[in-house]
């Protein structure tokens, strides 16, 4: 569903990503590990289409696209999602309002018809219950007064009404109490299938327990320096990142 | 009716000699005002004086316009309201009024007041020396008087010069809805000079939609005893060039002043927020946030001065000055000032100038709206932010008409 091929990407003139090898079949959910600074929320940023990010090599398609040739906009109507790390407040901004245009947004880029603000809201209530939040987050301004962990779930709320083909959750469980984290790997799980695919970014192999990926690779210095099956998350949790960072060195 | 054909200073001067005989009130005062305005003269044209309080404005295109006297009076909505005083061309229109328990007419009972500072203030002179008619209002002690509406009517080729005073007694409140508008080129140079008592409160909203070639500016003196409140917010949407100048002096101890507005102009108009806000007594509070959106090769200007007196201890005063410029033409001038003699004060400044914020921007188009929908989404909840302030609901839903009237105008399209 989604190749990324010798993908190196920089900010200003500070090279970040050094040749991203990564593939993401369709149904399957990839976590991505590694040390602060290694990369991680730059490659979700980059997937995503920030302009702060050069991509200076490579390319990345998604379900056979050029997906670095497209807007962010574009990109988020073919699919992917991306739940920020810090979610950006928009004081003024209407949390029921932000949505219901995001979701019209993209249902118009698929040709569907558009919500109305009573639909919308008997969806977006649906899923608030599903995810256990209050009611009045909707009438909210985004993102504003949130708390941490409101904020993180709010962004699995857009994704779950938003229902995207490819997720890229960065270090969406941190900071999360068990709770919470539980609210996060629901809001995936009930999307998984064969369908939809995540790459999850996490420091916690926590999170992992509950959304059991396909495969985990470790991210450091700009460079996927290893990936294997679930237990490589569990021997990062013990060991930590050192002996293999040496052992690469 | 009066047939003048001179323009700028002379012609209103002109107009000054032709009517003088007429004109209610302190013939003295009026002529001290004449003199001081052939001194003063309008600002920024050939023979006005360059003035530190009128650096960034100039009236030079006014200074090129004649004006006569019509009463043929626009036909225009008016708000539907418990209570309206409506003024067209300067002059009070009974037919469109209802009757206001303590409202008197200045024509019928002129009163200069006190606060006003006619041989300092060019169109303060000017207003001082035409003034024909305004709304007198006094509020008794310990009563509300609700909302009353204060609508003024411009009138294509005159030049009105309406003289407003608001009394509130101790305890007394009032929510006055200031609206201006009109139809043509035409000016528009109301002074208000307003007294709130011990424990008063007056609301002020302000909503400026006069026509795009008219010229409004106004000049507010506001004095707030012990525990009074002046609240006032002001729209400005219209006008080719308007000035928005408040003098609010905060008398007695504890009294409070926000002086807070938002500018949304477009195509060449010119927007001035000039304030002084003069802490005399000890706990003054004073707040003034004021939001810009410029479009086109508008230009916003913002000039505020918080001055503490001596003897003001526990002062505690706010100013901030916020501009989203959304052309690369658009301009503002933002001239902050403190001026501090207490010791024991808590004051503070500030101001932003900027485009769209592009976090903000990019999260949006994350989710998959549209640049040009990401944008205008922006520009909204700046401005939705902006009338924050004002609680009044009435108030609320006329402000946020006028701003949905400016978004559906495309106005901001412009930048493009």
């Amino acid at each position: 569903m989604l190749e990324i091929h010798g993908l190196t990407a920089s900010i200003g003139d500070k090279p970040i990503l050094k040749g991203i090898e990564l593939s993401v079949p369709a149904g399957e959910i990839h976590a991505i590990m590694g040390p602060n600074g290694s990369g991680k929320s730059t490659l979700g940023y980059v997937l995503a289409g920030r302009e702060d990010y050069t991509v200076t090599g490579g390319g990345v398609t998604f379900e056979g696209h050029d997906m670095l040739a497209m807007e962010p906009e574009a990109r988020a109507a073919a699919g992917l999602f991306l739940a920020f790390q810090a979610p950006v407040e928009l004081p003024g901004v209407n949390n029921a309002n932000f949505m219901r245009t995001a979701l019209n947004a993209v249902r118009r880029a698929h040709g569907e018809s558009e919500l109305d603000a009573v639909q919308f809201l008997k969806l977006a209530r649906g899923e608030l219950k599903r995810l256990a939040m209050a009611d009045d987050m909707l009438k909210r301004n985004v993102n504003v007064g949130f708390s941490g962990g409101e904020k993180k779930r709010n962004e699995v709320l857009q994704m779950t009404l938003l229902k995207p083909r490819f997720a890229v959750l960065d270090e969406t469980d941190s900071g999360l109490d068990i709770d919470a984290l539980k609210i996060v790997a629901d809001g995936v799980n009930g999307l998984r299938g064969p369908g939809f695919s995540a790459l999850v970014i996490t420091h916690h192999q926590r999170l992992l327990d509950h959304l059991v990926p396909n495969r985990v690779h470790v991210l450091a210095g700009g460079r996927i320096l290893r990936s294997g099956g679930p237990e490589l998350a569990k021997e990062l949790e013990k060991n930590g990142y050192g002996a293999m960072l040496a052992e690469a060195a | 009716m009066n047939a003048i054909t001179e323009t700028g200073t002379a012609g209103f001067l002109a107009r000054y000699e032709a009517l003088k005989g007429r004109l209610p009130g302190d013939s003295t005062l009026r002529a001290a005002a004449a003199d001081a305005f052939r001194t003063l003269g309008l600002p920024g044209a050939a023979r006005g004086r360059r003035s530190e309080a009128w650096k960034y404005t100039t009236l030079q295109p006014l200074g090129g316009m004649s004006f006569g006297s019509s009463s043929v009076a626009p036909s225009i909505d008016i708000p539907e309201a418990a209570a309206r005083l409506v003024f067209s061309g300067g002059a009070f229109r009974a037919d469109l009024s209802t009757p206001v328990p303590g409202f008197a007419r200045f024509a019928d009972q002129p009163d200069f007041g006190t606060l006003t500072w006619p041989d300092r203030e060019p169109m303060v002179a000017l207003n001082t020396m035409l003034a024909e008619d305004g709304a007198e209002l006094a509020v008794p002690e310990g009563h509300d008087a609700g909302i009353v509406f204060l609508v003024h009517l411009g009138i294509e080729g005159t030049s009105a010069h309406p003289r407003h005073m608001v009394r509130l007694e101790r305890g007394a409140r009032l929510t006055l809805m200031e609206i201006s508008n009109g139809t043509g080129s035409y000016m528009h140079n109301p002074v208000f000079e307003i007294h709130v008592a011990d424990g008063a409160a007056l609301t002020h909203v302000r909503i400026q939609t006069e026509d795009i070639t008219a010229f409004h500016l106004a000049t507010i003196y506001a004095a707030v005893a012990s525990g009074g409140t002046y609240d006032s917010f002001t729209l400005n949407v219209g006008a080719r060039i308007t000035r928005t100048e408040i003098h609010a002096s905060l008398d007695g101890p504890g009294a409070i002043a926000h002086l807070n507005g938002a500018q949304l102009l477009t195509g060449s108009q010119h927007g001035d927020f000039t304030s002084v806000v003069r802490h005399t007594a000890p706990k003054g509070t004073s707040r003034q946030t004021v939001k810009n959106v410029l479009a086109g090769r508008s230009r916003g200007v913002f000039q505020g001065r918080i001055e503490v007196a001596r003897g003001a201890q526990g002062t505690d005063g706010y100013q901030m000055n916020r501009a989203l410029l959304l052309s690369p033409d658009a301009e503002i001038d933002t001239k902050p000032e403190l001026e501090i003699f207490a010791d024991d004060v808590k004051c503070s400044h500030g101001a932003t100038v900027g485009e769209l914020d592009a976090e903000q921007l990019f999260y949006l188009r994350s989710r998959g709206i549209p640049d040009q929908e990401a944008r205008s989404i922006l520009v909204r909840a700046f401005l939705a932010e902006a009338l924050d302030p004002v609680t009044n609901e009435t108030a609320r839903d006329l402000l946020e008409a006028s701003v949905a009237r400016w978004w559906a105008n495309g106005a901001w399209g412009q930048s493009e």
